[in-house]
């Protein structure tokens, strides 16, 4: 029989490894259900993995990889600091949202004077707005016990409608013929987030995420907070005794994350977005879940996890439009690559054993 | 607008099934020590599973019981991979979700503006409210609903006693499952009599806050699922009267009022002493036994 016998360290070289096995697993049963469908599963995964980096149309496709993992390194960098410690943020999609709401309301207030400070200001509110939507699961945790989890979960649909209301009621563009939606932001220079260096993809969102990236690998491995971020997830009663204080810890993760995913929010709907509409929300928030998990909840494996799952948008774009595949088989792929990397987890937990008789 | 008592309480119960449906699957699946964060992913995949079986075979009944099976095989992946290989049950619960999203818009396009046959199922709200005290019987009465209690409650003792732990908690999760997947077929074959994308909308995650608001007791489950209706109705009856307040927020009514009543339910459990309305001892926890 089968025995697991807990490691008494997990295995540094399976962390290193489960995500890359977890990758390839993904591509086989992604290529089985491609087949299942009628889709021929090698044309199929080369157009996602591949094609987008070194295909035929790689030039306009590249600069997109930069446009998409870059929200998703943001998001994801908040959130890997409170998976850490045991809290779950689960409503990152509704505190982008809402940053994307506050910093275009700035721009929306402001309009149409030029001048250098109003797209700082925007970055500001958007940080602010998320902030504060990520600190009412924290305060509602810390005051009454409620669950985070849900609790974020839920405004999430709050913060759709929210938008919903925004883009058909005050944020609606006063010349937009009638259309639901607020000016577009691209087309007033003092609030866009334009592309930076010509045919990259690199705007301040991406480079706000480099920071992120370096600023929480400072946190985590070089600060107390850190530490004790560290403790509360892994030895909670231990986290006491080392002066943990739980509720700030609540606290300083939500607010973290929020004030983070509203940023990704604000350089979106100044930048590729343009406008707020009322499906504003693309789904970023959740997979940015996936990307923490993916990088194993370390700042350097986020970023790469980031450019991969962008990979996975691009790449189905291109699959939608060259194979006429679903543009709902990235979520799959996106799904089953979180089976597979927490399946495979076992291994860096567990040595596996066989005993003749158990 | 409906003004009358009897048919306002008839709109309300029909608000309440789906999600009556799956916090009664997710409560048993809580009392067994397991959280499963999949329930909206299942319910989903059962509104397309019975929408697309009823369309199919022209019974809704065909379809009610595909929806129960498609939204056990779900659960299924989450309980290889929990009971398995010891992943963390909230993790994997997302990843389920997420999974049920995509593999409904993907597969469901064919049956995007597909008309079903508009009949009314009064016995599959019949048979919602009957599993009400038919749980609560057998989760407080009958010996194999004190043992599933047991394995929630501490698994550790339950297993040391020689009680099949994993077996258990598979077959409570392949229940919430198959009643999740119920709960979704009711809003796509009854309810809406239509198959959108994502048409749940987050009546899975309502579900489980209810779950918690009913302090993991059937009758608590239905009280909440009533009140859920309740605001439904109340926010559609608002809005067809032209109420001041912009529809796209009267819209936000029922996630506000879930968070409401989490809200008040655990800060009731927080400042009493009493352990009544508890979570289960195990819940969330992995099992490995060592020996």
């Amino acid at each position: 029989m089968f025995r697991l016998e807990p490691r008494a360290v997990p295995s540094v070289l399976w962390q290193v490894a489960t995500p890359i096995i977890a990758v390839l697993a993904t591509m086989i049963a992604g290529g089985i259900l491609f087949a299942l469908m009628g889709f021929d599963p090698v044309a199929a995964i080369r157009t996602i993995f591949w094609d987008p980096l070194f295909g035929p149309a790689s030039g306009y496709s590249r600069p997109q990889l930069l446009v998409k993992a870059g929200p998703l390194i943001l998001i994801a960098c908040g959130l890997a600091v409170g998976f850490r410690a045991g809290i779950w943020n689960i409503g990152a999609e509704g505190q982008y949202i809402i940053g994307a709401i506050c910093g275009a309301a700035v721009a929306l207030a402001a309009y149409p004077t030029e001048a250098w400070w109003i797209f700082p200001a925007m970055v500001l509110a958007g940080a602010v707005g998320g902030w504060a939507w990520g600190m009412i699961p924290a305060l509602l945790r810390n005051w009454f016990g409620a669950s985070e989890i849900l609790v974020s979960l839920m405004l999430v649909y709050v913060a759709k409608k929210i938008a919903a209301w925004m883009a058909f009621g005050p944020m609606k563009n006063p010349e937009g013929f009638g259309f639901p939606g607020s000016r577009n932001l691209q087309q007033y220079p003092s609030a866009s987030n334009p592309e930076l260096i010509s045919g990259t993809g690199l705007h301040w969102g991406v480079i706000a995420a480099l920071i992120a990236v370096l600023a929480i690998w400072v946190l985590m491995s070089r600060s107390l907070i850190g530490f004790h971020i560290r403790v509360a997830g892994e030895a909670p009663r231990a986290a006491r005794f080392a002066g943990v204080m739980p509720g700030r810890l609540v606290a300083l993760c939500l607010g973290l994350s929020g004030a983070l995913a509203g940023m990704a929010g604000l350089f979106e709907v100044a930048g590729p977005a343009g406008q707020i509409t009322d499906s504003f929300g693309t789904g970023y928030g959740f997979t940015a879940i996936i990307v923490a998990f993916l990088g194993r909840l370390h700042p350097i494996g986020i970023l790469l996890a980031g450019l991969l799952l962008a990979l996975t948008y691009i790449g189905g774009e291109l699959a939608q439009m060259s194979l006429n595949l679903p543009a709902a088989s990235v979520q799959v792929f996106q799904g089953m690559l979180l089976f597979f990397l927490l399946g495979f987890d076992l291994l860096t937990r567990f040595r596996i054993r066989w005993r003749p008789h158990a | 607008m409906i003004t009358d008592p009897m048919a306002l309480l008839a709109l309300l119960i029909a608000a309440a099934t789906p999600i009556l449906f799956a916090a009664l699957g997710e409560m048993v699946v809580e009392r067994a020590g397991v959280l499963n964060l999949g329930v909206e992913g299942m319910m989903i995949t059962g509104a397309l599973a019975g929408f697309a079986a009823a369309h199919a075979t022209g019974s809704p009944t065909v379809g009610f019981v595909a929806a129960a099976l498609a939204g056990a095989a779900l659960s299924l992946i989450f309980a290889v991979l929990t009971l398995g290989l010891l992943t963390n049950q909230v993790a994997t619960g997302l990843a389920l979700t997420l999974f049920g999203l995509g593999l409904t818009a993907m597969f469901g396009r064919p049956y995007e503006g597909v008309k079903a046959p508009p009949v009314r199922f009064d016995w599959v709200i019949w048979a919602g409210l009957a599993m009400v005290p038919l749980l609560w019987w057998w989760l407080n009465r009958s010996r194999s609903g004190l043992v599933l209690r047991a394995v929630g409650e501490n698994h550790e003792a339950a297993h040391g006693l020689g009680y099949p732990v994993r077996a258990l908690r598979l077959a409570a999760i392949a229940f919430g499952g198959a009643m999740a997947g119920v709960g979704g077929a009711y809003i796509s074959i009854a309810r809406v009599l239509q198959w959108t994308e994502g048409m749940t909308a987050g009546a899975g995650w309502i579900a489980v806050a209810i779950v918690v608001f009913a302090g993991w007791s059937p009758w608590g489950v239905l009280a909440g699922a009533w009140l859920f209706g309740g605001v439904t109705v109340l926010h559609l009856r608002a809005q067809a009267a032209g109420f001041a307040v912009p529809t796209q927020l009267l819209a936000a009514s029922p996630y506000l009022a879930t968070i409401l009543a989490l809200v008040l339910i655990s800060a009731r459990a927080k400042f009493s002493r009493s352990g009544a309305g508890s979570a289960p001892g195990s819940l969330g926890q992995t099992f490995h036994a060592t020996r």
